[in-house]
């Protein structure tokens, strides 16, 4: 078994790393994964089909694609990238930074999906009941909106998270494959198959990514019951 | 306090236009459904926006299409109970109460929460989850949390339609109780003759979109022509009678009203107590003579007052009973033959039995006094 436990330091920080990028790429998602999801499930405006398509072209696409479009645009010569490194200090290209923003596109659609249902699912007739009671449209968002589609917005969540632990070919094309600040779990694994005796360490990582996945999977599923059982929701 | 309303408002090949002014404490807005009562409603809430017309509560002016004013919902103070209770599943009871509250600037917060808690009798509710409520319990938690608001104006759209007849019984109390006890006007849609001939002051008649009548609850009950078909039947005077005493023998109680004493089946009220009693035109009988050897118990001298053609061939006959008017729906064959014309002393005739429950406005015979 110790060969299972004993890892080395490069092994530990990938795994480190990749639960970092993983979180940040979920919380960051958030605020506009919840928007757009708002947006499409409420919005009627011209060009909705066309957002609708933008949001999930990171599914449909080859991830090398997506991750190469990432290069062009956040790399340091992209006009995002550019302005964002000149006016804010803030860096993607070859940085950790960069995995967590690739791995935050990758699960986007998925995020998104998952919020929209769960607000096209909430009955209108309590909002308009919070209203008759004096709460203005944020206020209503805030108290009874996003209370009723908290298992929608876990469920997004953790979709995004377990994407974001398994992406791989957008963030290697973007911001490739350096031990400490871009080589997440499945780069390091990667890297041990194309070296001669590296199953070992590649066994190890995948082990401890099965893991990580399933507690997160666990984890929201109790997260989502305990949500559930608080509002009764018949 | 006024509601004023002057709107129109078209909805596909629905068109609503209705123009009334009502100071009552309790204004019924009655109408079968599909009259456009509940759009009505909504428009007065702010649900809906109104394409053309004005609405004021009390001088302050809400919806001007012409000024350009519109306020919206969460501005009026206008409360709101739904049939469907929409009461908030992730928050306890007590929450619900609150939420509204909370809204309300300090100065404007004229419920107590002890107050309502202790009007609607939901005090032993407080800690429960919606869900976990009956129908009558939820409507309710609806109605105390309206009122927790502080609204300037509460309406009511059809809050007992949903509901079977043991807990209609069981919240009718209560809303007679919002409207003798607190201050708040309340605008109320219904369908049931029963209920506004009950709660009613003021009754707004709604037919295809339009104010077909407005007027008190005593005349515009008697307006049989203006009740849906289905409900005519219900329809009649509604007297205001005091409770004189009890027959407990033979389970009676004796009502008193300008127009005689009348026998009614034992209601739970103490003597003394208001009973707004309704007697359905179609339970009385008309006598030309003093009727003797009758089983019937209530038998009410008056003149007639008035003749009129009724639907199918019946005739109503209004007949004043030294002030107070009863209806009675008869026969075109039995006017004829009695020769029943203005003027006439004549008898009013009405078996004790005929009243119930809804009509005594006394709740269930079983239900203690609430």
């Amino acid at each position: 078994m110790n060969w299972l436990l004993d890892l080395t330091p490069d092994e530990w920080n990938a795994v480190r790393l990749s639960i970092k990028v993983a979180t940040v790429a979920m919380i960051a998602s958030l605020p506009p994964g919840i928007l757009i999801a708002l947006v499409l499930a409420r919005g009627r405006f011209w060009g909705k089909t066309l957002l609708n398509g933008l949001v999930h072209l990171p599914l449909i696409l080859p991830p090398v694609v997506t991750g190469y479009l990432l290069l062009l645009t956040f790399g340091r010569r992209g006009p995002a990238g550019a302005f964002l490194a000149e006016h804010f200090g803030i860096v993607f290209s070859f940085r950790w930074t960069g995995a967590a923003l690739a791995c935050g596109v990758m699960g986007f659609p998925l995020m998104v999906r998952a919020i929209r249902l769960s607000i096209e699912a909430v009955d209108r007739k309590m909002e308009a009941a919070a209203g008759t009671l004096g709460a203005n449209p944020v206020w209503v968002f805030a108290t009874i909106t996003l209370p009723l589609i908290l298992p929608g917005l876990i469920a997004g969540a953790i979709l995004s998270f377990a994407k974001a632990m398994g992406e791989f070919g957008a963030t290697i094309t973007f911001v490739s494959n350096i031990p400490n600040e871009t080589q997440t779990l499945p780069s390091a694994i990667y890297t041990f198959t194309q070296v001669p005796g590296g199953d070992p360490g590649a066994l190890r990582l995948t082990l401890i990514s099965i893991v990580i996945s399933m507690v997160a999977l666990v984890a929201s599923e109790v997260l989502a019951r305990r949500v559930g059982q608080r509002m009764d929701i018949e | 306090m006024t509601l004023s309303v002057d709107i129109s408002h078209r909805l596909g090949d629905f068109a609503i236009d209705a123009n009334f002014e009502s100071a009552g404490r309790l204004t019924a807005l009655f109408g079968p459904s599909g009259s456009g009562k509940s759009t009505l409603i909504n428009v007065i809430a702010g649900l809906i926006r109104p394409q053309k017309g004005r609405i004021a509560v009390d001088g302050r002016v809400l919806v001007d299409t012409a000024a350009g004013i519109f306020v919206p919902m969460h501005r009026r103070r206008i409360g709101m109970v739904f049939q469907d209770a929409r009461l908030f599943p992730h928050m306890s009871v007590a929450g619900n109460l609150r939420y509204g509250r909370w809204f309300t600037p300090v100065a404007e917060r004229y419920a107590s929460m002890d107050a309502v808690v202790e009007l609607l009798g939901i005090g032993p509710l407080l800690d429960r989850r919606p869900t976990k409520l009956s129908g009558g319990e939820k409507q309710r938690v609806a109605i105390g949390r309206a009122l927790l608001a502080s609204p300037k104006l509460l309406l009511m759209d059809e809050p007992l339609a949903s509901l079977d007849e043991a807990r209609k019984a069981e919240i009718l109390p209560y809303i007679e109780r919002l409207r003798d006890q607190t201050k708040i006007p309340i605008a109320y849609v219904s369908h049931s003759v029963a209920e506004v001939a009950r709660l009613a002051s003021d009754v707004a008649v709604l037919s295809q979109g339009k104010i077909a009548a407005f007027g008190p609850t005593e005349a515009i009950m008697q307006r049989l022509d203006l009740l849906p078909a289905e409900e005519r039947g219900e329809g009649g005077a509604v007297l205001d009678t005091r409770v004189l005493r009890h027959d407990e023998a033979f389970g009676m109680t004796v009502l008193g009203s300008p127009a005689g004493e009348i026998r009614v089946p034992r209601v739970s009220r103490p003597a003394g107590a208001l009973v707004r009693l309704r007697i359905r035109a179609r339970d009385v009988m008309i006598a030309t003579e003093q009727p003797s050897g009758l089983s019937a118990l209530n038998i009410l001298p008056g003149k007639i007052a008035a003749v009129r053609p009724g639907v199918g061939p019946t005739v109503e006959i209004a007949i004043d009973c030294n002030g107070a008017t009863v209806l009675a729906r008869v026969t075109e064959q039995s006017k004829q033959s009695l020769r029943l014309a203005l003027g006439r002393e004549v008898f009013a005739v009405i078996k004790t039995v005929s009243f119930d429950s809804a009509t005594t406005g006394a709740g269930l015979p079983v239900e203690a006094d609430g």
